[in-house]
């Protein structure tokens, strides 16, 4: 049971499968600006062979009460079928998808693969004085990517956020 | 863009344009009345409403008040309420009462107009982007692009607004939609589930179990009910009057809730909450468990949370899981239909063998007793003043000597409260008042559609005279269909709640609070083809009442009460339960207001 007067904040990565109709992620989106909730990342894209069902990744940060209230504010949305709290349903796996391109000349180029090779990520595009590097893994591994690339020439990142699921043979139906 | 007939399954030839699909739909969902307003993107609506007889609409002065009115007969039939308006401003207008019917959980379909499907995004002449606007302001809305989807769409929306918590749906319709052909479907069984929305109303037997082994072992039990018991339905009621009465406890409701037990049983505390009694709070404020059904832990009714009944065990019932743990930590929820709660508590009650502890029960009704024994509710009528408490009390005296039935609506703020408090209500569904919102201009309209729905029933808006200027147009319309609604202004030339807020909170620095350059009231009355009458004697109070009542026309009793006058009990926002500030003349822990109360509304 949530305490009220408990106010450390945990992450949460949510799963929502729902009805791939129009409005839908305004929905999800505009509830939490509406309640004050905050969103770290939210991904989304159809995930099943009709593409009648699409599934939201969410995560977010909040209080153990605030973070059960997301869940059952997200429940209350006519069309969602299943929320599901990863963070809380025991071991599960995140990945993200990253673009970064790195520019420089020199030492910093051979530095720049170096490290690259380290982190697993493939080089997508180059030129002679830059690299669009490709890599995926958690949120974790992309920040500290990124962080290693800032003072060697970072000059821009895309990432898709993270998509989740629960570790095991269990599935998320809806 | 016409409507190609292979949308259509079958072969057969379509024969009925979108606005035909709509009304049929309407009709086949038990639809009666619909209040509404034309406008050029629903024309095609109004052209099929006109050559049918199965509905019946009532043409509003303002959207606003078909909404509320559609709540008004809602509320006091049990059934949905249903709404017509056009695209843009007809749409818009219509938000405020959409909100109020979120809030208040209230059963709403409200068709909205919208320009045609190939106008959509393009600033045409009326359009607004009405789901995207009302989005937060339903329980669920929609727009209609293909015909097709139509009757399944109207449907659906019905279930939405009927089942689970109920609250209101709208069906956004492009014009195109509403004149192409489209195919009628059945509305669905009950039965066959929705494929994503599934509310749960069957409660969990564990959790009722749990829930009556602590009811049983309560020393100091209180059971605190609210809008859920009603929109239950009647039954439920019932049920929550055996229940209380097989176990002894003492009962409280929220303003949404009165009228789910009766006001004269001596059970019952009176509500409870900012104004509530001084017994109803207090009791709250010392229960060891308490049992809330169908409420929500408004701010209004908790006060200062962490002084919240601090020494509680807490079982919530409600059918809406988001309100339960949201805020105040409960030790039993229980997700389920409140008339399903309550039946299931009976039976878990008998077949628990446990015994009430009597003996603390009884100690617990005499301290009880001793705090209803400090009458918060009195005031003293003296002098040629009305008070406005009086005003309400005699009210309900003499509708309670004829024996009609009676239903009341308010406005929203002081005479609200006094109603609240001095009006008894033994039945549920005869109270209807803008709770969560609290929407000035909400009684009128909503006295409209309560007479509509019980024409021969006396309906009565207890009014503020700032408020009812809010959607005074709505006069038009009971002169129109001849609805005898009676307005009964208790005038005291201020915005009365603001006033006692801006002394008691701000220095008694009355900013903007004067009701300056008022109508006549009489001749406004008049002017709408009702009956004016006006009381400033209290000896005359109850001839103007009874007179007022006793004509078959609208009417407007415009009372002049004490300007003065402030609504207590009173818990001062940011202040805990047992920190109520009583009347003139009654002691009563006086609590200061923190700059921290203050930032609270």
């Amino acid at each position: 049971m949530p305490d009220p007067t408990d106010t450390t904040l945990r992450a949460a990565t949510i799963a929502v499968l729902v009805e791939n109709e129009p409005g839908i992620l305004a929905r999800v989106v505009g509830l939490f600006s509406g309640r004050g909730y905050n969103i770290d990342s939210l991904t989304v894209a159809p995930v099943d062979e009709t593409g009648r069902i699409s599934r939201i990744t969410i995560v977010t940060t909040g209080t153990e009460m605030v973070i059960e209230q997301i869940k059952a504010q997200l429940d209350r949305l006519v069309p969602v079928h299943k929320v599901a709290d990863l963070t809380m349903e025991g071991p599960h796996l995140t990945r993200e998808l990253a673009l970064i391109k790195v520019v420089g000349k020199g030492e910093n180029r051979v530095e720049a693969l170096r490290l690259a090779d380290a982190f697993r990520a493939r080089v997508v595009d180059a030129t002679t004085e830059s690299f669009i590097f490709e890599m995926t893994g958690n949120t974790d591994k992309i920040d500290a990517f990124c962080a290693l690339m800032r003072p060697i020439g970072l000059a821009e990142v895309s990432r898709t956020g993270a998509v989740a699921m629960a570790r095991g043979p269990g599935g998320l139906k809806a | 863009m016409s409507a190609p007939s292979t949308q259509h399954a079958d072969t057969t030839p379509l024969t009925m344009s979108g606005a035909e699909v709509v009304l049929r739909a309407l009709k086949d969902q038990g639809v009666e009345v619909i209040f509404g307003y034309p406008g050029g993107a629903v024309l095609p609506i109004y052209d099929a409403l006109f050559q049918q007889n199965a509905i019946r609409h009532v043409l509003v002065r303002h959207e606003q008040a078909a909404v509320h009115a559609a709540e008004g007969y809602a509320r006091s039939t049990g059934k949905v309420g249903c709404v017509l308006v056009t695209s843009g401003p007809g749409a818009t207008n219509a938000v405020t009462g959409l909100v109020d019917a979120l809030m208040d959980s209230i059963p709403i379909v409200c068709l909205t107009g919208q320009v045609p499907t190939h106008l959509i995004g393009n600033d045409a002449f009326q359009e607004a982007d009405t789901t995207g606007i009302t989005r937060p302001a339903t329980k669920h809305n929609y727009l209609v692009k293909k015909s097709a989807d139509l009757a399944r769409v109207v449907h659906e929306a019905f279930r939405v607004a009927r089942t689970g918590r109920p609250g209101p749906v709208v069906i956004d319709l492009p014009k195109d939609i509403l004149i192409n052909k489209a195919p009628y479907t059945e509305a669905p069984p009950e039965e066959q589930p929705h494929p994503s929305y599934r509310p749960q109303t069957e409660p969990d037997m564990g959790q009722i179990r749990k829930a009556v082994a602590l009811l049983k072992a309560a020393k100091k039990p209180i059971v605190y009910t609210g809008g859920g018991v009603i929109n239950a339905g009647p039954d439920a009621s019932k049920l929550l009057t055996d229940f209380v009465r097989m176990t002894g406890f003492p009962c409280t409701n929220t303003l949404m809730g009165l009228g789910a037990f009766p006001a004269s049983d001596p059970q019952f505390l009176g509500m409870l909450g900012m104004h509530g009694t001084y017994e109803a709070n207090l009791a709250m404020h010392g229960c060891d468990v308490m049992l809330n059904i169908g409420a929500r832990f408004d701010d209004r009714v908790t006060g200062r949370l962490n002084a919240f009944a601090p020494n509680s065990t807490k079982i919530h019932a409600d059918i809406d899981p988001s309100s339960i743990n949201k805020n105040v930590k409960v030790d039993v929820p229980v997700v389920g239909d409140a008339g399903r709660v309550l039946a299931a508590l009976i039976e878990a009650w008998k077949e628990d063998d446990a015994q009430q502890d009597r003996e603390a029960l009884a100690s617990w009704w005499r301290q009880i007793d001793a705090w209803r024994a400090k009458n918060c509710l009195h005031y003293v009528q003296s002098g040629k003043i009305i008070k406005p408490q009086h005003a309400v009390k005699r009210l309900y005296e003499i509708t309670r000597e004829l024996g009609r039935e009676t239903f009341i609506t308010t406005e929203v703020g002081q005479h609200q409260m006094w109603a609240a408090q001095y009006f008894g209500f033994e039945k549920p569904n005869h109270w209807m008042t803008s709770g969560g919102l609290g929407t000035m201009g909400y009684g009128l309209p909503a006295a409209m559609g309560v007479q509509i729905a019980h024409p021969d029933a006396l309906v009565i808006d207890i009014a503020g005279e700032a408020s009812i200027l809010m959607n005074i147009q709505e006069l038009g319309t009971l002169a129109q269909y001849r609805l005898p609604v009676k307005v009964f202004i208790l005038n005291n030339e201020y915005m009365g709640m603001v006033r006692q807020w801006q002394e008691l909170l701000h220095g008694g620095r009355y900013s903007e609070s004067y009701s300056a350059a008022l109508p006549d009231f009489v001749k406004l009355a008049e002017s709408f083809h009702g009956v004016g009458m006006r009381c400033t004697d209290p000896d005359d109070l109850d001839r103007v009442i009874r007179e007022m009542i006793a004509i078959d026309k609208p009417v407007i009793a415009d009372i002049a009460v004490d300007q003065k006058e402030n609504c207590f009990p009173m818990i001062p926002s940011g202040a805990a339960h047992n920190e109520m500030i009583l009347g003139p003349g009654q002691e009563g822990g006086v609590a200061g207001v923190t700059d921290e109360g203050k930032v609270l509304v």
